[in-house]
Formats: C-alpha cells, structure tokens, sequence
C-alpha cells in the first residue's frame, strides 16, 4: 500500500480526537464526535472543514478565457473578475471527468478547483485538451490549502476575522481577504447547501488560520466536522458527488444537471455532440433522489427493482439524514421506469423509495 | 481506550453477556464495537420467543458505516428485546452495557457460555 497523502493540518485533526481514514489516497478525518451531530451542527450553527486534499489549478494566458468554455459545459463567458462557476467538464462521449469550480480573476487569470481523487487524471486531461490553446496550466494543489466554514453562523464567524466586507460577497462570488491575517482567497461557496465561506490559503498557514477560525468559531456553536458529516449534507442539499452521481458513464444531463450544461452558448465544447443527441432522444437512463421513510439505509450499489422485482437501476449514494431522521439517497435508473414504483431489499424488506426533488431539507444559502 | 467492566463475558464477535439473577442473560455490543462502528443508526431486534443457536446471527446492528450482524453468545430463547432502540438507536453508542442492552435470553443450556472470554482476555483482542 503505498503511503497515505497528508494535508497541513493533519496533526491539527489528530490533536482534536479526528478519527483518520483513507479517503482517495489522502489521510483524513472522517469524524471528529459524531458524524450525526457534526452534521446537525452545521446545519444549527456551523463547521469547520478540512477540505485542503482538494486540488487547485491555475489557467492562465491570452487564450485562457476560451480554453475554459471549450473545455467545460457551463458558460465561461458569463464569468467576470470575482465569480465563481459550478461546471462540468466532460469526455467526448458526454461522461464526465470531473466537477469542479471556475474562479475568474481577471481577464487571462482563472483559478479552477478540482476534487482531489482526480487531480492526477484531470491534469492530465486539462494539459491534452489544451495544446491548441495559449495558454499556460499550472498545478497549484500543493501550494494550497482549503478550509470550509458553512452553516448559519459561516459568516458571522469568518466576519469577526478579517476587515474585508464579507456582506458584499454574494453566494458564488469570492474576494481576497486577510482573515486571522493569513492572507486567503474567501469564496462563498460550499457543498453543504448552507451558507459560508471557503478560503483558499497558504500551505504554511493553515495551522494558525484552523485555530484562529476554531477559536472564534466556538462561542458560536461552530464544530470541527469531518468527510462523514460533509457527505450526509451534500446528499441533503441533493448536491452530486464525483463516482456517485457523476462519472465517466453518467453525463450531467443524466444526473439532472442540464442546468449546467449550455449548449447554446455559442463555441464547440468537449462533448457537446454526445450531450445533444442525449438532450434531443432524452436519455436511457436518469439520477433520482429518494427518501423511504425507514431509517435503514440504502447503500450505494443496493439493486432497484420496479413493482414487478426487476431490477430496473442501482443506488448511487445512500445516508441517513440526520435532520429527516430517515434513509435519503440517489439512484440511477432505467428512464421508462424512473415514473414508476421504486424500491429496494434490505434483508428480505421490500422498501419503497419515494421520490424527491431535492433539497431535502430546506436550505439557507444566500 | 474502550471501557471493558469486568462483571462480564464476551465474544470475539464484540457481544457481551451478563447473567442475571433469574437465570436469563442480558446481550448486547462492547464500547469497542459501538465505537468502531461510529454512529449508530438502526437496530433489527428479534421478536420475543425466537430461538437461536450458539453463534448464529439475531439481529442486526447499522451505522452510517456498515451493518454489521449481531451473533448470540449463547444458545437460547429471546425473554425481551429492548423496544426503546426502535426510535433511539444511538443509545447503543451513549451506553453501550447498559441502556443500549439488546435483548435477552433464557439459555438453553444453563451452564452455557464457558468459552466466552473475560474482560481480561477481550481486553487482550481489542488492544
């Protein structure tokens, strides 16, 4: 096995009771209490992530702007210096390679965050895609860490840290700040359906930033809070993760994410031809989210079956939600059968799944 | 460090058991098992009157990890199973020996339950 990859505030989560585990090559705390009640307090108040396994890239040059909308779904043009872009990014055949955010700096300056189980396989992608392009990508992952603060009370507690006016930073917009006088990159942005703040900062200050932010945090109700507890609140939210609900075989217009997918705006894009024909035929197959009113637990991979016992789909991701109190999940499933009676066998119990539009809880971003 | 009371005996499975004074024993998960489990989502009991052999599997055990089964140390009738884990599963995380029983069971064979280990000997499996 090879040996396990550590972000700077690896000790920090050790000192603090973290329980560490593997996630995607990366040594991190899974739960810190609780996964229930760092869950609850996020919603309640706030937590304090962890988030710095993530992977940061720099695009930049003249043609940067133009690299970027035809590699990504979403509209690149639309960006302008201070926003954020949810996109996709997607293989020739509509699958993705990867969702990731597009940070606009200024006219020939992007910053792209990716998840951290793909960096090796999206650089390379990014690099292949831009040989006909002028410009320059440079991994950044390393140079960077990333703490996420969301719940209620993000903002108030990131506010008490820095002099910036945070009030002026609307939800996908971002601003560079001086917070606990580590100098960051405050986004307001997140994967927890709250809102909040995630700082992009030096490797190197990570430690102080964590205890400033945990400091100040605390009298708030703010909690240290794990991948455990972040995953449960974007399954709540109905936010996709990258394996799950989008993958190298699941297109965004599959996961319901046409929103992000703008094959009008006006340039070829990676995919695009493929996105098409799936947009114009409909789709053998869509992403639902389901509750059961049962608190035992669809896990992913768990078989769907229609009213007749045929397997019609599979579970892609599945968690109790700690607010409903009941099994919440996502599942990809045969079109036709997508309107009709879903369900799943747990140990010999026939469970119905109920459809939901998620969120599945009401959310509170700005 | 898990809490292992001495008072009791154990499975290498991580159930333990507690003879009462009536004769029947009371079974449920160590502070070890809760523990590695993490947070405890559901608990599938047996009706009462259900019979089980030494070993075989009465219940089910979830968390937003895994589920695990839950094996009986000794052979026997189920006299009760605790209802308050229905609605309140993180009892077995809060107080594992204690209100996060799980059920209890007339053994078939009174003397049953000499290969079970003490805390010692658990103590000695769970690091």
């Amino acid at each position: 096995m090879s040996e396990l990859k550590r972000t700077p505030l690896r000790d920090f989560h050790a000192a603090h009771g973290a329980r560490l585990v593997d996630f995607a090559g990366w040594e991190m705390p899974v739960q810190y209490r609780s996964i229930l009640e760092e869950h609850k307090a996020v919603r309640r108040a706030a937590g304090l992530f962890d988030v710095s396994h993530m992977g940061e890239v720099d695009v930049r040059g003249p043609g940067a702007a133009g690299f970027l909308n035809h590699l990504v779904t979403n509209d690149v043009s639309r960006l302008f210096p201070g926003r954020v872009l949810y996109t996709p990014m997607c293989q020739p055949d509509g699958g993705v390679v990867d969702d990731l955010l597009v940070y606009m700096r200024g006219a020939d300056d992007f910053f792209l965050c990716i998840n951290a189980g793909n960096i090796d396989k999206d650089l390379a992608w990014i690099h292949a895609q831009a040989a006909a392009f002028d410009v320059k990508v440079t991994d950044r992952s390393a140079d960077y860490a990333l703490l996420a603060v969301q719940g209620p009370s993000a903002a108030a507690i990131v506010q008490s840290l820095t002099g910036a006016k945070l009030d002026l930073v609307k939800y996908y917009h971002f601003t560079e700040a001086t917070v606990a006088g580590v100098h960051c990159i405050a986004s307001r942005t997140g994967y927890t359906g709250e809102d909040g703040f995630e700082l992009y900062h030096a490797a190197g200050d990570a430690v102080a930033l964590a205890t400033a932010l945990l400091e100040a945090g605390r009298p708030r109700g703010l909690e240290l809070a794990g991948l455990g507890a972040r995953d449960s609140l974007r399954l709540e939210a109905g936010y996709p993760l990258y394996g799950h609900e989008l993958a190298a075989d699941i297109s965004p217009l599959t996961a319901s994410l046409g929103w992000t997918v703008k094959l009008d705006k006006g340039v070829d894009f990676v995919g695009r031809a493929a996105l098409v024909v799936e947009q114009e035929s409909g789709g053998a197959r869509k992403v639902v989210f389901f509750r059961t009113g049962d608190r035992r637990i669809v896990r992913a991979e768990t078989p769907v079956l229609d009213s007749t016992g045929a397997i019609v789909g599979r579970v892609l991701s599945g968690t109790l939600s700690p607010i409903l109190n009941e099994a919440i999940g996502s599942a990809l499933v045969a079109t036709p059968a997508a309107a009709g009676a879903l369900a799943v066998d747990i140990r010999g119990a026939r469970i119905a799944l109920q459809p939901v539009r998620p969120p599945f809880v009401p959310l509170r971003k700005t | 460090m898990s809490n292992i009371p001495a008072d009791l005996r154990y499975a290498k499975t991580h159930e333990w058991l507690r003879r009462e004074s009536d004769g029947t024993v009371t079974v449920g998960i160590t502070d070890y098992a809760q523990n590695s489990l993490g947070d405890i989502t559901f608990v599938q009991l047996p009706k009462v009157g259900a019979s089980f052999r030494s070993g075989e599997a009465f219940g089910v055990v979830e968390s937003v990890k895994a589920a695990s089964d839950l094996y009986a140390p000794v052979a026997g009738t189920v006299v009760a199973a605790n209802a308050t884990l229905d609605g309140t599963p993180e009892t077995v995380n809060r107080s594992p020996f204690a209100d996060g029983w799980m059920i209890r069971l007339k053994p078939a064979d009174a003397a049953a339950g000499g290969d079970l280990l003490d805390a010692a000997a658990y103590g000695q499996q769970v690091g």
